[in-house]
């Protein structure tokens, strides 16, 4: 009645003690449905799929906030310009994406599911450290595709219970992993982002201020990276952002960032350059 | 070289059914109910580790009774079946009747074939977006599957516990009351009175307003607060009383 369902008996995979790995088991029992399962035998597919472009986070006491661009490129063309790049992976923790859209949407599937799989075999989360760690195992397995122009990398935002703040942990596409201190960027933007994120960033901003220091960079990055999407008052979109603390995750709803959004649209309509940090 | 007697299978079966039927009764019993806020599950179990009731999906969620390692199998197998369809299709793909159906079917395979039948007794529930859809199903030793309607009990003496869960079942009683009705049918198992300490029990909801995650373990200082209530509304069904005093519960 189902797939591997036969004689009355699931495969024995199910029943054993076996992995409480989500991603080990379904390669062990359905490896064609992990991604990147079937690379392609030569490189040159960079084009398949779209790109994701600018991501930033930021931490701030008690919290941290992760925010995205809506746009999804493919080379000059805008591919879609209402995409969700930021994953809600459990209470405490979000993944956003940057670089081959299909192939990061699948990862970013894959390891949600892969961490409440552990919480529900074990009885327990994994510890923030063990969620970084377990991404950078499943980028580096993408090693293979990322060799033939499919490059993804992730940026992992978690709220550390023990340690009782937020986290930021960056990646590269061998799944190299690093821990970013107060605020980070990845993506076709990230390095004006990043800039403008410098001259913006305080240690004492509240959640307020840090969703506010997120979008301003973005717009910074839409400025002069035209892959990365501004705020489109027009069309309504708007970047998203998530905000984890000891609360949990939230998702910053719509009409919070519209409002925000349009006040730096607006404050942008006077300085075209946006806040200037002072120089003395 | 002795010779194996001839055994008729109605009496094979029969010796199966028993010994199962044994196993289970020398554990405690769990129950599973409806509230106005989604489905409450309760067991006797004095380990805070070794877990009866456990969620196996958004929506679903997982209570058995019997042998600890047989049931765990199942309730792994269960999250393994549950994840692998959500990740194939869509998290709303995965179904209760799915689970309740794959687990009737090992019950049932390893009764007819294996020699020692598996002492367990387990219910599958899931919680709908209302009251009406709400899905909760029995699923016996021998693979046998019942959708029963608001209340379940499962284990050795479920049949005495279902009937004082029926006396006193409401569908639209509040957690606390909800949960005084499970205490106190749990408590009168073998018709010994005693009182469920909060350190006796093992509790959780499957709470209809959640999102993302309906499933939620209550201890500590929460469910002892919860008894209490459920106590000094005098054991009454919820419909029965004034309900606004517990609202301050869902905190």
């Amino acid at each position: 009645m189902f797939e591997g369902f036969e004689g009355g008996r699931m495969p024995a995979a199910y029943m054993s003690a076996g992995t409480s790995s989500f991603a080990e088991f379904l390669g062990a029992v359905s490896p064609e449905l992990l991604p990147g399962h079937n690379p392609p035998a030569q490189g040159g597919g960079e084009h398949l799929t779209p790109d994701a472009t600018t991501i930033v986070a930021l931490t701030f006491p008690g919290g941290v906030a992760l925010a995205g661009d809506r746009r999804a490129t493919q080379g000059n063309v805008i591919a879609n310009r209402d995409m969700d790049k930021l994953f809600r992976t459990d209470e405490f923790s979000a993944v956003a994406i940057a670089g081959s859209a299909g192939i990061g949407i699948e990862l970013a599937r894959l390891y949600q599911v892969e961490l409440e799989h552990y919480e529900k075999m074990e009885g327990r989360s994994l510890s923030l450290e063990g969620k970084a760690n377990k991404l950078a195992q499943m980028v580096r397995g993408n090693l293979g595709m990322a060799l033939q122009g499919f490059v993804v990398v992730p940026l992992l935002i978690g709220f550390d219970e023990r340690a009782e703040e937020g986290r930021v942990f960056s990646y590269d596409a061998v799944g190299g992993r690093y821990e970013e201190q107060r605020y980070h960027s990845i993506g076709s933007g990230s390095v004006y982002a990043k800039g403008s994120l410098k001259k913006l960033y305080r240690d004492d901003l509240s959640e307020n201020e840090a969703i506010k220091a997120a979008l301003e960079s973005l717009y910074d990055a839409a400025d002069d990276d035209s892959a990365t999407g501004g705020p489109d008052l027009h069309r309504k979109i708007f970047p998203l952002v998530d905000v984890i603390t000891e609360d949990g995750h939230r998702r910053v709803a719509v009409d919070e960032v519209e409002r925000l959004a349009t006040e730096v649209v607006e404050g942008r309509a006077a300085h075209p350059d946006g806040p200037t940090a002072p120089l003395s | 070289m002795s010779m194996p007697f001839y055994v008729a299978p109605e009496q094979q079966m029969k010796d199966k059914a028993d010994y199962a039927r044994k196993g289970i009764a020398r554990g405690r019993s769990a129950v599973v109910l409806q509230y106005d806020g989604g489905i409450l599950m309760v067991a006797d179990n004095m380990s805070r580790t070794l877990h009866k009731i456990s969620e196996l999906y958004d929506r679903i969620g997982f209570a058995a009774v019997g042998r600890y390692p047989e049931f765990e199998n199942l309730r792994l197998m269960g999250v393994r079946f549950a994840d692998v369809r959500g990740y194939q299709y869509d998290r709303r793909d995965v179904s209760g009747r799915q689970l309740a159906n794959i687990y009737a079917q090992t019950l049932g395979t390893v009764f007819s074939e294996s020699p020692k039948p598996w002492e367990v007794e387990i219910v599958v529930a899931e919680v709908g977006e209302s009251a009406t859809d709400d899905e909760i199903y029995r699923i016996t030793f021998d693979g046998s599957i019942v959708d029963e309607q608001g209340f379940v009990a499962v284990g050795g003496s479920s049949e005495h516990v279902s009937g004082r869960l029926k006396d006193r079942f409401a569908a639209d009683a509040t957690l606390a009351s909800a949960l005084n009705t499970a205490t106190r049918a749990l408590a009168d198992e073998n018709a010994e009175e005693r009182e469920l300490e909060a350190s006796n029990l093992e509790v959780a909801v499957l709470e209809r307003a959640r999102e993302h995650r309906k499933f939620r373990r209550i201890h500590g200082r929460r469910l002892r607060t919860l008894l209490e209530e459920g106590r000094s509304g005098t054991g009454k069904p919820a419909s029965s009383r004034n309900q606004g005093s517990d609202d301050g519960d869902e905190g």
